[in-house]
């Protein structure tokens, strides 16, 4: 390495947001249509579901026939670049406590992974303190995100349909695909076991909403991103868009180091290390927004510490990092025996279930706080690495086209088995509301830094038996299904006390958030409810980290609709000459 | 309708943007952006990071199985996916090339598989005097009937159910997401589509119906 240098970038923005998911991408949107100066930055590479193809692939162009790498955690057809692991940027974790944490590295970032399940939060999921004394109130109710949730809706698109729920809002929705074969079994059995089951709610154009984007063609791989635009992603839905203005630049393979600050403690902007030549540089602007990520967010704010801001920036409260959650998780599934040597047509649909259940109980009769929604799949799916494996535990068992058969074998017998099978599973996973507890946080590890010289997380996050006795609640439901159902659990239906029921490890889900929460109270929380710094007034986190609680729903709605009122907010302040 | 016809249709009726056009054609072409985006290598028809295409370079420039192994894998693979009126071989679908590279992508396979196979040669030695792949048809036959079915074997023959196993796993899904397998599977999907619901004569078959409200609000398309 020669001089090290720091490379100030001459341009001054009216704002640095670090990050290029939902919340970055939303800012980007909202402030570069408004005519602000915008420097986006990102840590992986520029990335386009038009140019970067996984989409109408066939299994064999993947050489591992789309298995799993560090690289592509989700299989080698997804989107996502990286996941669990990346090299040269760690984790740690304490006392023997567990946390998996996804991280995506690309323009977009995890908006590139994620399921497009696009739920409201309700009015309770606001107020759950209100409700049953644990956790802490938002410092906003429903009625102050709704008008946002319906931008988002309108900009975004989503399908699903109006059931007047009282804690899960309808929006503007386009309309619904039909249920799948599956999915009309599964309405029965869950209807038997007084599960409410209704149609999805996606961010999928089932029709086309404006000139830019096309509408789903049914192959069922938003997984893979989406050559046409017909699902939601930031780069295309918002961050193409935003650049279309003009007013945007992206800073793509950028990791950022810390927030800058002056002598009075406001942010003026942010050192990164290019990933490409391994330089500093500066940015600055009038204002940070951060939107990082729940927990990369605050590991920037933990080690932006300056003179006045001696405990990281925006934490005079000490919460930053705090409270961090996910949602809770556990599945089952099996095979449905009458599904055996069905006829074969295309059913791939949309990417993604076509009817879930949202919460249908009240936890007040219950043994555990909050709730959960279910989430199913089944059917004729493409073939990958995996299919056709542990025939052995399944022709023996039943009758094949009028014989019995040995377990196990080979030949045409074989090659009969797995055709008659093929496209009888189904299963189903609950995804639930953990509680946001001050024990449950990442901090700065003192003694790891990564590559990049940057400290990194550590990590102490532990269930409690609220989380558990959901995941015992989900796994005894599912059975009752199933049952109804006439199906024949192989996988997941001998989860007890001693595995926790299959709850997934903290983070498996990937919904982290909390780690920078908003509030009323400075003392008690890093934001208020504009989601603007208390101790920084042209700071803002804009991701999941602003969360107080994070209802039974997927998150990235919610982050949009906040992303998009703090930008509005922003606009409205610097109007005004307050930042 | 065709399924280019159908594909023409979907994109001249719903999207205006050239991206539509390239990503929707032939999907046995590579779009040029794909090759733009893995630095160059045609090897891939795939979206592929920098550091994928490495990876691949470098699990491709080693051999893991000897010939002898491979000899043993193609005649394996083809007495558990042999040809029949439906569809090929495992050989035909290449999958013993499949099994060499996904041993090396997956090393928790090369242990099992490599010692699976001088199992398999040990115990053909001691009993026939040759190893597996030199082996009458018949005496093939024999050893692989001790090991293929876990139920009824002898709790001797244990490690090679093992083997058997996993050799019938890496076979069995090698072939069934190769072109010939995906064929044989019936497979219709991936591939643009309108979807209108479960076909009529299939709800029929099962005793099912949509209600009126899901055929009112949800989305439908005239049929063709």
């Amino acid at each position: 390495m020669g001089e090290l240098q720091i490379k100030k970038q001459p341009k001054q923005y009216d704002a640095v947001i670090v990050g290029s998911g939902a919340g970055g991408g939303m800012a980007a949107y909202v402030l570069a249509k408004s005519g602000l100066k915008v420097c986006l930055i990102e840590a992986g590479p520029m990335y386009d579901p038009a140019k970067n193809v996984t989409q109408l692939k066939n299994p064999w162009e993947s050489p591992r026939r789309g298995a799993s790498t560090k690289f592509r955690p989700f299989g080698d057809f997804d989107a996502c670049y990286w996941g669990w692991e990346i090299d040269g940027e760690p984790y740690t974790k304490k006392d023997d406590t567990k946390w998996d944490w996804w991280r995506a590295r690309m323009l977009g970032g995890r908006t590139n992974h994620w399921g497009r399940i696009s739920l409201r939060f309700g009015p309770k999921d606001f107020k759950r303190k209100s409700i049953d004394g644990l956790g802490d109130d938002w410092p906003i109710g429903y009625e102050d995100i709704k008008p946002y949730y319906d931008k988002v809706d309108r900009l975004v698109g989503i399908f699903g349909s109006v059931e007047g729920l009282e804690n899960e809002p309808d929006g503007v929705f386009l309309p619904p695909p039909k249920p799948r074969l599956h999915e009309l079994m599964i309405k029965k059995g869950a209807a038997t076991a007084g599960v409410t089951v209704i149609p999805s709610r996606l961010s999928i154009l089932t029709k086309k909403i404006n000139d830019e984007r096309g509408s789903c063609f049914f192959c069922s791989q938003c997984g893979r991103g989406c050559t046409v635009y017909a699902d939601f992603s930031s780069s295309s839905v918002l961050i193409n868009p935003a650049i279309a203005t003009g007013n945007v630049d992206v800073i793509p393979n950028a990791m950022a180091r810390e927030v800058l600050v002056n002598r009075e403690g406001l942010a003026t902007g942010v050192s990164y290390i290019s990933k490409d030549d391994m330089m500093e540089y500066q940015v600055t602007g009038r204002t940070v927004i951060l939107a990082a990520s729940a927990c990369e967010s605050s590991r920037l704010l933990l080690n932006s510490k300056s003179q006045r801001h001696q405990n990281g920036l925006a934490n005079n409260s000490n919460v930053v990092g705090k409270y961090l959650h996910d949602s809770t998780g556990a599945a089952l599934g099996g095979v449905l025996p009458h599904l055996f040597g069905r006829k074969r047509y295309n059913e791939d649909g949309v990417g993604g279930m076509h009817i879930y259940s949202p919460w249908w109980l009240d936890n007040k009769k219950l043994d555990f706080a909050r709730g959960y929604h279910i989430e199913y799949w089944g059917g004729m799916g493409q073939p990958a690495y995996g299919f056709g494996m542990g025939m052995e535990n399944l022709n023996g068992k039943y009758v094949v086209n009028g014989k019995q058969k040995e377990a196990g074998g080979y030949g045409s017998s074989l090659k009969e088995d797995i055709r008659y099978f093929y496209g009888a599973g189904v299963g189903m996973a609950g995804r639930g509301e953990a509680l946001a507890l001050e024990s449950n946080y990442c901090e700065i590890d003192p003694n790891m830094v990564d590559k990049f010289g940057i400290p990194v997380l550590r990590f102490h996050v532990k269930w409690t038996d609220h989380e558990i006795k959901q995941a015992r609640h989900m796994k005894e439901t599912f059975k009752e299904i199933m049952h109804n159902m006439g199906a024949v659990i192989t996988w997941g239906g001998d989860d007890g006390p001693d595995n926790d029921y299959g709850l997934e490890s903290p983070g498996k889900i990937i919904h982290e958030a909390g780690t920078v929460r908003m509030g009323s109270d400075p003392k008690r929380s890093a934001l208020n409810k504009w989601s603007q710094a208390h101790d920084c007034k042209n700071l803002f986190c804009v991701d999941g980290g602003q969360f107080v609680s994070q209802a039974d729903k997927n998150i990235t709605w919610t982050i949009l609709a906040l992303s998009m009122r703090a930008s509005e907010y922003i606009i409205d302040e610097m109007k005004k000459n307050n930042l | 309708m065709d399924r280019r016809k159908s594909i023409k249709a979907l994109v001249v009726g719903t999207v205006s943007a050239g991206v539509v056009l390239e990503a929707c054609k032939d999907d046995k072409k590579a779009p040029e952006t794909n090759v733009a985006a893995t630095g160059g290598d045609k090897q891939f028809t795939l979206d592929r990071q920098p550091i994928e295409v490495e990876r691949y370079k470098e699990l491709t420039s080693k051999t893991f199985f000897t010939d002898h192994e491979m000899a043993t894998i193609t005649i394996l693979g083809d007495i558990i996916i042999p040809k029949d009126e439906v569809s090929g071989s495992a050989s035909e679908a290449k999958v013993p090339d499949f099994i060499e590279f996904i041993v090396k992508d997956m090393p928790q396979h090369q242990t099992p598989m490599r010692g699976g196979l001088r199992w398999l040669d040990m115990q053909c030695l001691k009993r026939f005097e040759k190893s597996f792949k030199d082996c009458s048809k018949e005496q093939q036959m024999e050893i692989v009937n001790e090991i293929a079915w876990p139920k009824k074997a002898k709790p001797e023959m244990a490690a090679g159910v093992g083997f058997f196993n996993l050799m019938r796993n890496l076979t069995s899904t090698g072939f069934y997401t190769s072109e010939i397998g995906v064929k044989d599977l019936g497979y219709m999907g991936n591939r643009p589509n309108q979807w209108n619901g479960v076909p009529d004569d299939v709800l029929k078959q099962y005793g099912l119906a949509y209600s009126e409200r899901e055929l009112k609000e949800c989305i439908s398309f005239d049929k063709a």
